[in-house]
């Protein structure tokens, strides 16, 4: 389970930064959530994907021992997912915008020449 | 896309959709669910009307607009913070009634909480929803 | 100590945020409502910090959660300080922007997300918990993109591309760091972490987390190989914006490094040659960058980055008289960066255009108001007394102390060229003649007198706070010292987060 995890990990870091790289619009906003998503799998990676773990209680009480798990990568990642998800919607909203005045899906569109600033 | 058996069910979905997603909101203090989930399926109930009978009937339903729910969602959220630091809690603190009331279980700051998150939830998710695809049908005149 | 009510400068911009959203729509209300906001945002500040004073390190365990298991709130002397600078910096933006801003981005909610923005930095500075620190980041950019792409023109949606690209991606890193950190320690509070970090084995593995951390900031703050996204964005959107930005979000990044590197990661000697040899392209390149720009909001987009380089390079030294230049230029920083971008939005207002080539004229008209401005110049260049003076002297005796010579050449370029490229400014757009070719359509001289004063008096505010720092160094240097030494040491942080230890 382990290393399936590390192997999905590393993919999707690696697409998400070749997306990133990429010129196109679409294409990095895939990058950046493959890398949001990447980062979440890593965080429960590494909260320790075991069964059990509660926190706080002590583990010689061997209580609730079986039932709890690690809250907190939990918590990290449906926080982290919020996060992403109002990021994402608004990253649409402004590509959608960005391609309505520009006509273009290529970044290297975007530069408007300092003579036209104000 | 206008398709009569879509429109026909979500006549019985929207309802019953609303009614999961409060159901998921209340129990969300013990168990999977809360304000966030229990707001994602509110808005997706509306979405799927929207699906059916296009954006103008959904805010015919909503009568007023979605992004009213952010502000009072916002308020009773920033409320059942604060309110501990006026008894000498840290906020955030959950304050509880005693008693549980019947059909709903424990009520307690936390479940404002949670409701004002449920607010803005919808609020949120329907105001960019609605922002593209009213955009979409401008455009298309 | 225990104290609740630390987060109150974030609940009072909370608070009005809501309140304007209840009057959304009603512009005119919603500028007194953020006036008021403001200022009492300023009052709590300033009782935080005397508090800070009078009793030493304050905590507030969020949900009464003890730490290190709850997420803990802490107000120590910097963050307090900053808390009380930003909130400053947010009044004179705030009053600036009831006129500065016009009524069609006010009516799409710029007031309120400008709050959930002051309100983000607050709490920023405030928590002392590693993820909460990524929560409040995010705060801070999802209110930053509304800002700069509000009112949507094409220059202004190009640059917010470019800008919410380089931000997501610095935040993926920071919470790579983050899930990488609690992998290794188990914990994300950070007083706890500075205790369970020096216990792990693999201290190469910490080194690496550093470094995602050093990105993700480092990004933020706009840091050498990092920072091309800062001068293709900020002279995009309206100058109360870009104010709040130049201001305060880069410090943001500067902050969070100023916590992390101190508290968690101490840097070893590859963090330190790191720093100070980004430190010095930073400067190097900011002030190259600044010496071929003619747009007024350009240029001073550079001299950000270039400026960010002296707080890099006093991280880098890590001493107690380098971490005192750090803070001391931070505190400086906010106050003139966002005064240096009000001023180009008046610029903007007198004169309708931020290009030197056609401004001009501005000392014959407005000779009080250049005068003012004048002030703000001197205190960016460093004029003694002004505030500008004093962690220089610090960073430079730091850097011939530990014979960092190539910083101090760094030092001395970053500041000829901040000299050269300011003066510059000064004759082209106050001293020189209106060119002939150039109609100028003056805004500002038809307005009705409460606007013109709306527009001034937060130049005015801030420039008067730039002057009170500059003369009353020595408190200022007393407070920067104490700052100082709770960040070489750290000890006096950890009791007051975790209690007693033994």
């Amino acid at each position: 389970m382990e290393l399936l995890l590390i192997i999905l990990i590393g993919l999707l870091y690696g697409a998400g930064v070749y997306l990133i790289l990429r010129r196109s619009m679409v294409k990095l906003l895939l990058g950046i959530m493959f890398l949001g998503t990447g980062a979440n799998i890593l965080i429960f990676l590494l909260g320790g994907i075991t069964k059990g773990k509660p926190p706080v209680i002590d583990e010689a009480l061997k209580m609730f021992q079986d039932s709890y798990a690690d809250p907190i990568p939990q918590a990290l990642i449906l926080t982290a997912i919020v996060i992403s998800f109002a990021l994402t919607a608004f990253a649409i909203v402004l590509l959608k915008r960005v391609y309505a005045l520009v006509d273009s899906d290529d970044l290297d569109d975007l530069n408007t020449p300092e003579e036209e600033d104000i | 896309m206008k398709s009569p058996i879509l429109q026909s069910a979500t006549k019985y979905l929207l309802p019953i959709l609303l009614l999961f997603s409060f159901f998921l909101l209340l129990r969300g203090h013990y168990y999977p669910g809360g304000g966030f989930v229990g707001g994602l399926v509110a808005s997706i109930a509306f979405v799927l009307h929207s699906f059916a009978n296009g954006p103008e009937e959904t805010m015919k339903i909503l009568k007023r607009k979605p992004l009213s729910l952010i502000p009072t969602g916002l308020a009773i959220s920033a409320l059942s913070v604060t309110l501990p630091l006026l008894l000498g809690y840290p906020p955030m603190t959950g304050l509880w009634f005693e008693e549980p009331i019947p059909f709903i279980g424990m009520i307690g700051s936390s479940l404002f909480f949670d409701l004002g998150v449920y607010l803005v939830v919808i609020g949120v998710v329907l105001t960019i929803l609605f922002t593209i695809s009213l955009n979409n049908l401008e455009e298309k005149r | 100590m225990i104290d609740n009510h630390i987060l109150g400068p974030v609940f009072i911009h909370l608070f009005t945020a809501i309140l304007q959203l209840i009057a959304w729509r009603k512009t005119v209300t919603q500028r007194y409502i953020s006036g008021i906001g403001s200022f009492l945002g300023v009052l709590v500040a300033i009782r935080l910090l005397s508090k800070v004073q009078d009793q030493g390190i304050l905590t507030m365990n969020a949900s009464n959660w003890e730490s290190p298991f709850g997420i803990v709130f802490v107000a120590d002397l910097l963050s307090s300080t900053l808390v009380l600078i930003t909130s400053l910096a947010g009044l004179a933006v705030s009053l600036f922007s009831s006129t500065g801003i016009n009524r069609q981005r006010m009516l799409y909610g710029y007031f309120p997300i400008f709050h959930f923005l002051v309100m983000g930095l607050n709490g920023a500075f405030l928590t002392g918990d590693i993820f909460n620190l990524y929560v409040w980041f995010e705060v801070i950019i999802i209110s930053s993109f509304v800002l700069m792409t509000l009112g949507g023109r094409k220059t202004q949606l190009e640059g917010a591309v470019k800008y919410m690209a380089l931000n997501i991606l610095a935040s993926t890193f920071f919470l790579t760091g983050i899930g990488i950190l609690y992998g290794i320690t188990g914990s994300l509070n950070m007083a706890d972490l500075s205790q369970k970090i020096k216990l792990v084995n693999n201290q190469f593995l910490i080194g690496i987390t550093s470094m995602f951390f050093l990105l993700g900031f480092g990004i933020k703050s706009a840091v050498f190989p990092l920072y091309y996204w800062l001068p293709s964005s900020y002279h995009t959107p309206p100058s109360a914006v870009a104010a709040t930005f130049g201001g305060l979000l880069t410090k943001v990044g500067i902050y969070a490094m100023l916590r992390v590197f101190s508290l968690i990661f101490i840097p070893d000697e590859f963090t330190r040659n790191l720093l100070m040899i980004l430190a010095v392209l930073t400067i190097v390149t900011g002030s190259l960058g600044a010496l071929i720009k003619l747009n007024i909001r350009r240029l001073f987009s550079y001299l950000i980055v270039c400026h960010i380089g002296f707080m890099i390079g006093g991280i880098g030294m890590f001493t107690k008289v380098a971490l005192m230049g750090t803070v001391f230029y931070l505190f400086h920083d906010i106050l003139v960066k966002t005064n240096m971008f009000l001023i180009a939005g008046l610029i903007r207002q007198m004169r309708g255009t931020m290009d030197m080539k056609s401004l001009g004229g501005i000392y014959a008209q407005y000779p009080k108001i250049s005068l003012l401005i004048a002030l703000v110049l001197f205190s960016l260049v460093g004029i003694p007394p002004l505030s500008g003076f004093w962690p220089k002297v610090f960073l430079f005796k730091e850097a011939f102390n530990i014979s960092e010579y190539a910083f101090v050449a760094a030092l001395v370029l970053g500041s000829f060229v901040t000299l050269f490229v300011i003066a510059r400014m000064w004759s082209e757009v106050f001293w020189k003649d209106v060119p002939s070719d150039v109609n100028i359509e003056d805004k500002y001289n038809p307005m009705p007198l409460a606007r013109r004063i709306l527009l001034v008096m937060p130049i005015a505010l801030l420039a008067i706070a730039t002057v009170f720092i500059g003369i009353n160094a020595e408190v200022v240097v007393k407070l920067v010292d104490q700052i100082a030494s709770q960040l070489v040491d750290t000890s006096s942080y950890v009791e007051a987060v975790l209690g007693k230890q033994n």
